[in-house]
C-alpha cells in the first residue's frame, strides 16, 4: 500500500487545554450568543414596516390613543435610552407589561414557562432514548447489505413520518386518545394525564431525524478502523457495541441534534396550539397576532434563551462524552 | 510516449467524482410523485376551482360519490379543495427553498472570502442563528411584517438561511484545502473565480441532497404557520390554512383532516425522496449491484492437500468479491515456528486480504475458501473459540491513529483481551500491561494506560499495540504494515523491538510491507504477490542478493534500487 | 552554516524563524533556517515529521507565516510580497496527493489550461500547448478530455507536474511528490522529473523524508531536525560521510542501507525509541 502521505505531528496543546480553557470559551460563546438575542430582540419593534405604536393601538385609533400606546411602549424616548431601559429591564427582571392585558410580562412568562419547560424537556428525553436505540439497532442489523428490507423500510418509514405535521400527528393522537378511547384529554393543563399527548406529539419528527441521524453515524462508526481492531480482539457483539461503537457515536449524535433538539421548541409552538396548551408557544402566537410587542419581545427573548440553555448544555456533555472536544472545543478534533 | 504499464488504482477511492451517474430507484419514485404533484398544482385550479370555491347549501356532507371527501361549512367540496391548493402552497414553498438555498450558498462562500478574524465573528454569529429555532425565528419576522401569504414565504425562507450559510462553509472547508485551490491561488487564479470554478461544484452533489430535504422541511414550516394563522389569509388557502379549519372541525367531521393530510405529506415525500434518491445515486457504494451480499464467508473447498506440523498453513486461498473478482487466487503457504513470513505486493495485490482472511477476519462483502487454513494451529474453517482466537492470534494494523478507539483510553483498550479471554482480573492485567511496556521502551508507563490515545505519538502508539499482543502470548502475529505510517528513525526502532519480542515469544509472524528494504532486513522468508497471486518465494538473502525469478520481482527490485536503495 | 556559491543564488533564506502561537504556547517551527539555492541547481530538503520542512515550503510561497528573517527569491522579498504578491513566472509548488492535487470536476485539458490563462482557463485557445505538456509528461493527447477519476495516481501526478511546470516557472517547489504513490510508480514520476529538470533548467527544491529519492534528484541536500537546519552539502558527501549525528541516524534508519541491523546483537541500541536531542523515547 501507499505510504503515509502527511506528516504527524505531534501537536500536543502547550499548557491550558482541558476543562478550564474549554469552559472559558464556552462561557464566552454564551454571552455573545445572550447579547446577539438581546440586540435581536429589541430591534424587533424597531424594524416593524410603519409605526409600531399605530399598528398596536389599531387601525381606528385615535392619536391621543396612539400617542399613549406610543408612550406606553417607550417609543417617545430616544433609541440608547430605549435599549438602556431595556437591557436593566431584563436583569431586574421587569420586561415591562403586556400592552393588551396590563400584566407583567415577567409574570406571564414566569406562569407560562414551567408548562412548555415540562412538555419539552420530557419530548426531549423520550427521543433521545428511542432515537440512539434504534438508530444503532437497524445499522447494526443492515451492516453489509443484510437485512435490505429493513433498510428501506426504515428510511422510508422515517421519511415519511417526519413529514408528518405534528398539527396532523396531534390531530390524529386527540381522535385516537381523547375522542374514540377517551382515557386521555384532549385540551388545557388540567392534570398529570393532559401531559402525554402533548409531549408525545413533540417526539415523533425529532425522533425520525435524530434516529436517521444515529442510524447513518452508526454505520459510520461500524465501519471505522478501531471497530475491525475491537473484531480482532474477538470481543463479542454486544460489548463492541456499547463499549467501542457507542462513545464514538454519541459525540456526532449530538452535535447534529442539538439542533433538531433545539427546533423543538418551534415544534412546542404548534403543539401548544393543537392541544391549547396554555404554555409560551401559545403565548407569543396571540400576542403577535395581537400586536402586543412587549409581550412578543419578552416570550422570544425568553425561548431564545432556553434554545441557546440546550445548546450549551449539549456541548458540554459533549466534551465529558469526547474528550477531543477539550482541546479544540470543536467536535470531530 | 504513452503511458505504459497500468498503476494499479485502489479498489474503493472514495474522493474520486464519478461521472458514471445511475438513477437509484429512490430518485425516480421521487422525481415520480414530484411530477404527479406539479402537473395537480398546474391542472387542478383550472377545473376544480368552481367546486372548490363555490360557496353551495351542501354543507357538512360525509364522503359520498359526488364528494369523495365530502364538504366543509360551506359547503365547498373537501377534495377540490385540497387539490387545488397545492398551487399556492408549492409557489410559497419552492419561493422560500430558494431564498434559503440561493442566499445561504452565497453567503456561505462570501464568507470565506473575508479576512480571518472577520469570517471567525461572522461564523460565530451565524452559530447564534442556527441554535435559534427557525420557527421561532420565522414568526419574529412574522411578528415585524405582519401575517400574510408573501411574508410567511419570505419568514421561512429567511430563517433557514443560517443553516445553509454553516453547511456551505464547513461544506467548503475541506474543498479549499485540496491541493488544487492551492495550487490555483498560486497560479494566481481570483478567488472569487476558485469560489465559483473550484469549490462551488464540488459541493454541488451534497448540497443538491440538503435542498431536497430543505424542502419538506420549509413545506412543514409554512403549513404550520398557515395553521396557526400567521401565513396564507382567507380567502386564500394552503394546506396548512384547510388544516387549521379541519381542526376545528375535528370531532364533528373527522374526514375533513384526511385531504390536505395526505397532501403535505404526498409533497413532503416526494421531496425527501428526491433527496434521499439524490444521495444514494451518488454513492458509489449504494449503486450497482442490488443483490445482498452477505457478510464475509469462509469456506472449505473439497480438495484437501497434505498436511504439515507447522502451526501455519494456508492451501489454496481463494478470497473473490460479491459479485465474482478474484482477488486472491489459490494462494498456499506455511509458516514454521518462530519463523517471520513477509508478504510484499503493491496496492491491490491482495496482501492484507489474505493476512485478514487468515486470521478469521474476513472483510463485508467478500468471500473465502480454502482447502486448508490453519492459524496458530486453529483450524479457521470450523468454527472456532474465540478465546483461543484472541489468545493465539495478534494482530497489528498500519495506521495507530485509526487503529485504536479514540473515545477509550488506551490502558482500557489494550487489557480488554487479557481481561475477557484470559480471564485476568484488571489489577493483574494491568500489570502485565505495564510489564511489556517496559520492555518496549515506552515512558512512563502507567500514566500511558490512563491517557487517551491522540495524546500519544504513533511510535508509542504501535509500541503500545505490540506490548498487549505480548500479553497473550501469541502463537501467531499478523502485522500488516505496522511502521509504514511511522517516521523512518522512529520505524527502525520499533521494528528491532518487534522483531526481538517476536523472537522471545516464538511466534511466527506473518509481515506485510510494501517495502523490500524492511522486509529484507527483518523476514527469513519473503513472499511477492501481485494481483491476487504468489509469484515468488525467496529467502530474504536471495533478495538481497537479487537472486530472483519472477519479472515482477525484478520490476520491484530494479524501482526499489531507484526509490530505496543508497 | 550557509553555502555561497559562485553566481547569484535564486533563492535565499536567511535567518528564518517561524513560530506558532504565542506566549507560553508558543512552539517555534523554524529556528534560524540559512539556505541559498543556486540558478538551476536541485537542493534535496530532507526531514521527518516536525521538522518544519512543510512550514518552509509554505513560507516560501506565501502560504505561511515569517516570524523573523527574510526569503528573497530572483530579488523579490517573499515576506514583503505576502500571499499571491509574487509574479507566478517565479514560483510553482507541484503538489503532494495525487488524489487532491486535481479538481475532480475539472479535465486535465482544463487544469492545464487554468495554469496558463487563469481567468478564462479555455481550452480550445491552448489546445496546442496543452496537448504538448500533456505529451511532456508522458500522457497522451486523449487525456485532455479526461476526468482525474479515469486516471492512476501516478498519472495524476504527472498531470499535476505539466500544470506547475507549463508556465515555466524559475523555481519549482516539489514537497513530497511521490509519497502516496506505489514504489513502482514513484520511480516513474521521479525519473520523469529528472528528465524534465534537465529539459527545462529548472531550479528545484525537492522535499521529502526519503533519502534515497532525495539522492537521486538532488545536487545538494540539507537536513532538518526539529526547525534546525544541522547539515547541509552535496548529496555524495553528506551521504557517505554525514557530520551531524541525527544525519548518521536517519541514514542508518533506511531499510535497505548499510547500517539498517534489525535482528543481531545490535538489536539492544541504547539509543532505541529514544529522541537523538533530548534523550527521550518518542
Amino acid at each position: 500500500m501507499t505510504a503515509a502521505v502527511e506528516t504527524r505531528t505531534r501537536t500536543r496543546s502547550a499548557g491550558g487545554s482541558g476543562w478550564p480553557r474549554f469552559l472559558g470559551q464556552k462561557l464566552v460563546e454564551f454571552v455573545v450568543a445572550i447579547g446577539a438575542l438581546i440586540l435581536l430582540t429589541f430591534a424587533l419593534v424597531l424594524l416593524v414596516p410603519g409605526d409600531p405604536a399605530r399598528i398596536a393601538a389599531g387601525i381606528d385609533a385615535s392619536p391621543e390613543q396612539v400617542a399613549a400606546a406610543r408612550h406606553a411602549l417607550g417609543l417617545d424616548q430616544p433609541l440608547l435610552a430605549q435599549f438602556w431601559n431595556y437591557v436593566v429591564g431584563i436583569f431586574t427582571g421587569d420586561l415591562g407589561q403586556s400592552f393588551r392585558t396590563g400584566q407583567d410580562v415577567t409574570a406571564v412568562i414566569g406562569v407560562r414557562l414551567p408548562f412548555t419547560l415540562t412538555i419539552a424537556l420530557v419530548a426531549i428525553g423520550i427521543t433521545l432514548v428511542v432515537s440512539v436505540m434504534l438508530g444503532i439497532a437497524v445499522a447494526a442489523l443492515t451492516r453489509g447489505n443484510r437485512n435490505r428490507w429493513l433498510d428501506v423500510g426504515f428510511s422510508w418509514a422515517t421519511a415519511t413520518l417526519q413529514t408528518l405535521p405534528i398539527y396532523v400527528y396531534g390531530a390524529i393522537l386527540v381522535v385516537v386518545f381523547a375522542v374514540t378511547l377517551g382515557v386521555l384529554p384532549a385540551a388545557g393543563a388540567a392534570s398529570p394525564a393532559s401531559y402525554v399527548l402533548p409531549a408525545v406529539a413533540l417526539t415523533l419528527a425529532p425522533t425520525c431525524s435524530i434516529s436517521r441521524i444515529v442510524r447513518r453515524e452508526a454505520s459510520a462508526v461500524l465501519e471505522q478502523d478501531y471497530m475491525r481492531t475491537a473484531r480482532g480482539w474477538r470481543i463479542g457483539r454486544l460489548k463492541q457495541h456499547l463499549k467501542y461503537a457507542l462513545p464514538n457515536l454519541l459525540a456526532s449524535t449530538l452535535t447534529l441534534s442539538g439542533l433538531i433538539l433545539g427546533n423543538m421548541l418551534g415544534g412546542a409552538v404548534i403543539v401548544e396550539r393543537v392541544f391549547s396548551w396554555p404554555g409560551l408557544g401559545n403565548g407569543v402566537v396571540e400576542a403577535i397576532l395581537e400586536r402586543d410587542y412587549p409581550l412578543i419581545r419578552g416570550i422570544i427573548l425568553t425561548i431564545g434563551a432556553l434554545a441557546i440553555i440546550i445548546n450549551l448544555v449539549i456541548d458540554i456533555i459533549l466534551a465529558i462524552v469526547d474528550p477531543r472536544v477539550l482541546r479544540s472545543g470543536k467536535a470531530f478534533a | 510516449m504513452t503511458a505504459t504499464a497500468p498503476d494499479t488504482v485502489a479498489l474503493a477511492t472514495a474522493q474520486t467524482a464519478s461521472r458514471r451517474w445511475r438513477m437509484h430507484p429512490i430518485l425516480l419514485s421521487g422525481l415520480i410523485l414530484m411530477t404527479l404533484i406539479v402537473l395537480t398544482a398546474i391542472i387542478a385550479p383550472m377545473f376544480l376551482s368552481t367546486s372548490a370555491n363555490a360557496l353551495t347549501d351542501q354543507t357538512r356532507l360525509p364522503p359520498g360519490p359526488d364528494h369523495l371527501l365530502g364538504t366543509d361549512e360551506f359547503g365547498r367540496d373537501l377534495l377540490s379543495r385540497a387539490l387545488v391548493a397545492t398551487r399556492l402552497t408549492l409557489i410559497l414553498t419552492v419561493s422560500a427553498s430558494a431564498i434559503s438555498v440561493v442566499l445561504g450558498v452565497i453567503i456561505g462562500m462570501l464568507v470565506w472570502l473575508l479576512p480571518d478574524r472577520v469570517r471567525r465573528f461572522v461564523v460565530g454569529v451565524n452559530s447564534v442563528a442556527v441554535a435559534f429555532p427557525s420557527l421561532v425565528l420565522a414568526l419574529v419576522i412574522a411578528a415585524i411584517l405582519g401575517p400574510g401569504a408573501e411574508t410567511a414565504a419570505l419568514a421561512v425562507g429567511i430563517s433557514s438561511i443560517p443553516a445553509f450559510v454553516r453547511l456551505t462553509v464547513n461544506m467548503a472547508a475541506p474543498v479549499l484545502g485540496r491541493e488544487f485551490v492551492g495550487t490555483a491561488r498560486l497560479l494566481h487564479v481570483p478567488r472569487v473565480i476558485v469560489m465559483v470554478r473550484h469549490v462551488l461544484p464540488n459541493m454541488a452533489e451534497p448540497l443538491l441532497v440538503l435542498a431536497a430535504s430543505n424542502f419538506a422541511v420549509t413545506l412543514v414550516e409554512l403549513s404550520g404557520l398557515s395553521f396557526i394563522g400567521l401565513g396564507v389569509q382567507s380567502p386564500q388557502y394552503d394546506f396548512g390554512l384547510l388544516l387549521s379549519d379541519a381542526l376545528a372541525a375535528i370531532f364533528t367531521q373527522p374526514s375533513q383532516v384526511v385531504g390536505p393530510s395526505v397532501m403535505i405529506m404526498l409533497t413532503g415525500l416526494a421531496g425527501m425522496l428526491i433527496g434521499d434518491g439524490l444521495a444514494a445515486s451518488s454513492n458509489p457504494r449504494t449503486r450497482g449491484s442490488r443483490r445482498a451480499s452477505r457478510t464475509g464467508r469462509l469456506g472449505r473447498t473439497d480438495a484437501v492437500a497434505a498436511k504439515s506440523e507447522a502451526p501455519v498453513q494456508v492451501r489454496d486461498l481463494r478470497v473473490s468479491t460479491g459479485t465474482g473478482t478474484e482477488l486472491v487466487r489459490g494462494v498456499s503457504f506455511d509458516i514454521a515456528p518462530g519463523e517471520i513470513l513477509g508478504l510484499v505486493g503493491e496496492s491491490g495485490s491482495g496482501k492484507s486480504l489474505t493476512a485478514m482472511t487468515l486470521a478469521g477476519l474476513v472483510p463485508e462483502g467478500v468471500n473465502a475458501t480454502a482447502s486448508t487454513l490453519v492459524a496458530a494451529g486453529n483450524d479457521m474453517l470450523a468454527p472456532a473459540d474465540p478465546a483461543r482466537l484472541a489468545r493465539d492470534i495478534a494482530l497489528i494494523y498500519q495506521d495507530p491513529m485509526s487503529t485504536f478507539n479514540p473515545a477509550l483510553r488506551v490502558g482500557s483498550q489494550l487489557t480488554e483481551v487479557a481481561r475477557t479471554h484470559l480471564g485476568m482480573s484488571r489489577g493483574a492485567a494491568r500489570r502485565a500491561l505495564l510489564e511489556r511496556f517496559e520492555q518496549l521502551r515506552i515512558t512512563d508507563p502507567p500514566r500511558r494506560l490512563r491517557q487517551h490515545p491522540h495524546e500519544l505519538s504513533g511510535g508509542m502508539l504501535q509500541r503500545a499495540m505490540i506490548a498487549s499482543s505480548l500479553i497473550a502470548d501469541a502463537k501467531l502475529i499478523v502485522a500488516d504494515e505496522p511502521t509504514t505510517a511511522l517516521d523512518v528513525t522512529v520505524q527502525a526502532a520499533v521494528l528491532r523491538q518487534f522483531a526481538a519480542a517476536a523472537r522471545e515469544l516464538g511466534a511466527s509472524v506473518l509481515f506485510i510491507s510494501h517495502d523490500l528494504g524492511v522486509v529484507e532486513a527483518l523476514c527469513d522468508r519473503v513472499m511477492v504477490m501481485h494481483h491476487g497471486e504468489i509469484v515468488e518465494e525467496v529467502t530474504a538473502q536471495a533478495l538481497a542478493a537479487r537472486d530472483v525469478t519472477h519479472p515482477y520481482t525484478r520490476k520491484l527490485l530494479d524501482a526499489a534500487k531507484y526509490v530505496d536503495a543508497l | 552554516m550557509p553555502e555561497t556559491t559562485a553566481a547569484e543564488p535564486l533563492v535565499r533564506i536567511e535567518d528564518l524563524d517561524v513560530t506558532f502561537g504565542s506566549g507560553a504556547h508558543a512552539t517555534k517551527a523554524l529556528s534560524q533556517v540559512s539556505l541559498e539555492i543556486a540558478p538551476g541547481e536541485s537542493l534535496g530538503l530532507v526531514g521527518e515529521s516536525g521538522s518544519g520542512k512543510s512550514t518552509l515550503a509554505k513560507a516560501m510561497v506565501g502560504a505561511g507565516p515569517i516570524t523573523a528573517g527574510r526569503i528573497v527569491i530572483d530579488g523579490q522579498d517573499v515576506g514583503a510580497a505576502g500571499r499571491g504578491g509574487l509574479d507566478r513566472t517565479l514560483l510553482q509548488m507541484i503538489p503532494q496527493d495525487p488524489y487532491s492535487s486535481l479538481s475532480p470536476r475539472r479535465t486535465a485539458g482544463q487544469a492545464i489550461a487554468e495554469a496558463l490563462d487563469p481567468l478564462r482557463a479555455d481550452v480550445k485557445k491552448h489546445r496546442d500547448t496543452i496537448v504538448e505538456w500533456l505529451e511532456r509528461v508522458e500522457l497522451d493527447a486523449g487525456a485532455v478530455d479526461k476526468y482525474p477519476y479515469e486516471f492512476s495516481g501516478g498519472q495524476r501526478q504527472r498531470i499535476a507536474i505539466a500544470r506547475s511546470l507549463c508556465i515555466r516557472p524559475r523555481l519549482v517547489i516539489a514537497d513530497e511528490i511521490t509519497s502516496a504513490l506505489d514504489l513502482s510508480v514513484q520511480a516513474e514520476v521521479l525519473r520523469l522529473l529528472a528528465a524534465l529538470r534537465e529539459e527545462l533548467s529548472l531550479t528545484m527544491l525537492f522535499i521529502s523524508h526519503n533519502l534515497a529519492v532525495v539522492r537521486h534528484v538532488s545536487d545538494r541536500v540539507a537536513v532538518l531536525y526539529h526547525g534546525e537546519l544541522v547539515e547541509v552539502g552535496e548529496v555524495d558527501q553528506v551521504f557517505r560521510t554525514p557530520q551531524a549525528p541525527y544525519t548518521r541516524s536517519l541514514l542508518d534508519s533506511v531499510p535497505g542501507g548499510p547500517g539498517f541491523i534489525l535482528r543481531d546483537d545490535r538489536a539492544h541500541d541504547p539509543r532505541d525509541g529514544a529522541d537523538e536531542r533530548t534523550g527521550t523515547p518518542r
